[in-house]
């Protein structure tokens, strides 16, 4: 799992995801709603087979810190 | 001289997934009100500790550890029946999961609990007349996929959405034996299903905030409405669905 194939992941879910990076604070993009919250929780499990939680996404400012979430469950 | 039209002395109602939440408080409940009960569930030891909470010792109460998805269990816990006045079908579970993410294997694992082994066992249960000319049915359905549809549910609400549709198939076609089928739909339930880890505690409060009575609802709530559809009280209803909700879906 690395960072850059995360972001690609995550920034797929949007329609206009061509920005993201890193050190994106996704809840301040437009497209950000409690629907994305879902789906990043469903991505995750889906590409990497690890459950988080909506704690997880509540607690994390940037894409890399939900990497990290994901990251330290593997 | 009192009446009681709740009673349910000298039934023996059968509860699936009475291990926990709904189907649990049920079991506890019948018991209660005088049934006797039997009590079927998936982890042996919460089981046990439903059929340590039962009412009325000096009744055969029974408990059955059984895998719905395991056809051998299945012919097991058929075998082994007494005749049942009351049927009171609970075993269920969730995932949450925005339609993009919804596969064929997650609808599989939803709907194998919800829907295909809840109707099979009912199948079972009528096709080798365990359930008394004058028994009740009584499936646990959901208002989600019903009367609400809250994003995420698109798999959890088809299953109970399906379940609420049977029940009106059978209520009619079980009404030549009198017996009767009905189906609750209840609200946002505090049981270990609701537990999901996808919701914040912040996002489950808000959710809770928009019911008109302002709670959750607690297993008993459900409880008592089974007992009522159940009970010789509602011996002329049969196809309906009785919404318990705090007034979720108004």
């Amino acid at each position: 799992m690395t960072i850059d194939q995360f972001v690609e992941n995550f920034a797929d879910l949007f329609d206009n995801g061509g920005e993201i990076n890193a050190q994106t604070p996704f809840k301040e993009l437009s497209e950000w709603n409690s629907l994305m919250a879902l789906s990043v929780i469903a991505m995750v499990d889906e590409e990497y087979d690890v459950s988080i939680k909506g704690i997880d996404v509540q607690n994390a400012v940037t894409v890399e810190d939900l990497f990290n979430a994901v990251k330290g469950k593997l | 001289m009192s009446i009681n039209p709740f009673s349910l002395e000298g039934k023996t109602v059968l509860a699936t997934g009475a291990s926990s939440g709904i189907g649990r408080e049920t079991a506890i409940r019948a018991s209660q009100m005088g049934a006797t009960v039997v009590a079927v569930g998936q982890n042996p030891d919460r089981l046990g500790e439903t059929f340590s909470a039962l009412e009325g010792t000096d009744r055969a109460h029974r408990q059955v550890v059984c895998d719905q998805t395991n056809s051998e269990d299945f012919e097991r816990l058929i075998s082994e029946l007494p005749q049942l006045d009351g049927v009171v079908l609970c075993a269920g579970r969730v995932v949450t999961s925005p339609f993009p993410f919804c596969t064929r294997e997650k609808y599989d694992s939803v709907f194998e609990i919800n829907f295909f082994s809840t109707v099979e066992l009912l199948r079972l249960l009528y096709k080798k007349k365990k359930i008394a000319s004058g028994g009740s049915v009584v499936l646990i359905s959901a208002i989600s996929g019903i009367a609400r549809f809250p994003i995420g549910n698109a798999i959890y609400g088809a299953s109970k959405a399906a379940l609420t549709s049977t029940m009106k198939f059978c209520a009619k076609e079980f009404a030549k034996k009198k017996i009767r089928v009905n189906a609750i739909t209840p609200g946002m339930v505090r049981t270990p299903m609701i537990k999901l880890d996808a919701l914040t505690e912040e996002q489950l409060q808000k959710d809770c905030a928009q019911c008109p009575l302002e709670r959750y609802g607690e297993p008993t709530d459900i409880a008592n409405g089974v007992i009522y559809l159940l009970s010789d009280a509602a011996v002329w209803v049969t196809g309906t669905t009785l919404v318990i909700d705090g007034g979720l879906s108004i």
